[in-house]
């Protein structure tokens, strides 16, 4: 059922045309959004369906006490790590793929099938990744900015990661069958608990910024250069790289290269 | 008749004066950078722990943004090209409507953080001053890296960024300030006057 649903959104996605393949982002260009007026159509019905359905529905979950949301979120979370073990495999980061196993292993069984987070309390936090950064990690460039139908922002490089995500996912061959059971309500239901629980952040970008779907992007790139750039070699090699000398730049995939110099502006 | 400068030649020669000062990289401004950074997280930490209404952590906030950071460089940045031709009276309107809008604006989120504590964990020479790196640990999530910059370009020891993950707050206003201006046609008169009341 779980594999129907899945292949019923990726199907849904090639639909819409957003698997293009990677075109490459021109140099000196820090935004690449060639699709920007589809982009934001699809940002303006993103908008609609959170302010009908996603708003109001977090708003009132997240009034559950936060023992029943934390379940949620943790179950959710820990579903996700066998996906990570794999990708960081890919990525040829042992370390992050250890800590990411240990974590499932000790909280799918003392944390009573990821319901509660030992690991976390000990320490032992999870290293996000996905295919899309696996993809980075090969190589393969960002590509074109994106905003998903009901996904929300993207590039095209991790479009393609969130659909080869769907389909490398080992959690059915590895966690008892109820995880994969509940695996996409329970993340459906997680990302509800997360929007009520920064709602306060997600509406000041969504309701009162002038032009939310710039700021969306310039924040989903921002921080996705940065998850990127901070667990790849040679991210330190050059702390003082060009981005400095444009204030209008965004941070390059070197999170340490993009300082930007209010005073050097006048 | 002497030749007097126009603001614009003032400006360049102060930036190109900045950009030969020594940038702070000695073990002394690291050190203050570092002292105010562990000031500006106590006092988030108290505002964290105090469990006052959220009008009271905006007002809280709003003081801690007026004490620790350069709020003029950062309002200028923010408004972008637009400053350049801006009148001081403008300027200087603005950079107090710009304080008020940025305090109430992140001191609204501090409701997220309620349960949370800022760590600082070491600090490091940036081309313009320093970079102090800190850990924000929410319950229930792994730590998330926030990085102030710190110069004393402005005279005084002063934050002029903040860095949430690689999200910049410079970038990120100067987007939504220009955006703002584009929606009131570049009248910055006008935008003064509603960023009062946002």
């Amino acid at each position: 059922m779980t594999i129907g649903s899945r292949t019923a959104i990726a199907g849904a996605m090639l639909t819409f045309g957003i698997v293009a393949g990677c075109s490459v982002a021109p140099d000196g260009v820090d935004i690449h959004d060639p699709y920007e007026s589809t982009n934001r159509a699809i940002h303006g019905f993103n908008k609609d369906l959170d302010s009908a359905l996603l708003r109001p529905v977090s708003t009132t979950i997240v009034q559950l006490p936060d023992e029943l949301t934390d379940m949620l979120t943790n179950f959710a979370a820990n579903i996700a790590l066998p996906g990570m073990v794999l990708n960081g495999l890919l990525q040829g980061d042992l370390e992050g793929a250890a800590k990411n196993t240990v974590r499932f292993a000790l909280n799918s069984t003392i944390g009573i099938g990821g319901l509660f987070d030992p690991a976390g309390e000990g320490g032992l936090y999870e290293e996000t990744t996905d295919f899309g950064e696996t993809l980075a990690v090969w190589g393969v460039p960002e590509g074109a900015y994106q905003e998903l139908p009901i996904l929300g922002p993207s590039t095209e490089r991790d479009t393609v990661g969130y659909i080869v995500d769907l389909f490398i996912d080992p959690l059915g061959h590895i966690g008892p069958t109820w995880q994969s059971e509940y695996a996409l309500a329970a993340t459906f239901g997680s990302q509800l608990v997360d929007r009520g629980r920064f709602a306060a952040t997600v509406d000041s970008i969504l309701y009162e910024s002038a032009d939310s779907y710039a700021q969306s992007r310039l924040l989903y790139l921002q921080n996705r250069r940065f998850a990127l750039g901070a667990g790849s070699v040679g991210a330190y090699l050059d702390p003082y790289g060009d981005d400095f000398a444009d204030p209008y730049a965004l941070p390059a995939a070197d999170p340490n290269s993009g300082f930007v110099d209010p005073y050097e502006d006048f | 008749m002497a030749h007097t400068l126009s603001r614009r030649e003032m400006m360049m020669i102060a930036a190109a004066a900045a950009a030969v000062t020594p940038i702070g990289a000695s073990a002394q401004s690291a050190a203050q950078a570092r002292t105010l950074v562990d000031s500006v997280v106590a006092s988030i930490n108290a505002v964290i722990a105090s469990g006052k209404s959220e009008a009271g952590m905006i007002a809280d906030f709003e003081s801690i943004f007026d004490r620790y950071s350069d709020v003029a460089t950062i309002a200028r940045y923010a408004l972008g090209t637009d400053a350049r031709s801006a009148s001081r009276a403008d300027l200087d309107a603005f950079t107090v409507a710009f304080r008020g809008y940025i305090s109430r604006k992140y001191g609204r989120r501090f409701r997220e953080f309620i349960g949370g504590r800022v760590e600082v964990r070491g600090e490091r020479a940036i081309p313009r001053g320093i970079q102090v790196e800190t850990m924000v640990v929410l319950r229930g999530q792994a730590p998330f890296r926030v990085d102030f910059h710190v110069s004393d370009a402005s005279g005084k020891t002063l934050f002029f960024n903040i860095i949430i993950e690689g999200i910049d707050m410079l970038l990120s206003e100067r987007t939504e300030i220009g955006a703002m201006l584009d929606a009131r046609r570049g009248n910055l008169a006008q935008l003064i006057a509603d960023l009062r009341t946002l």
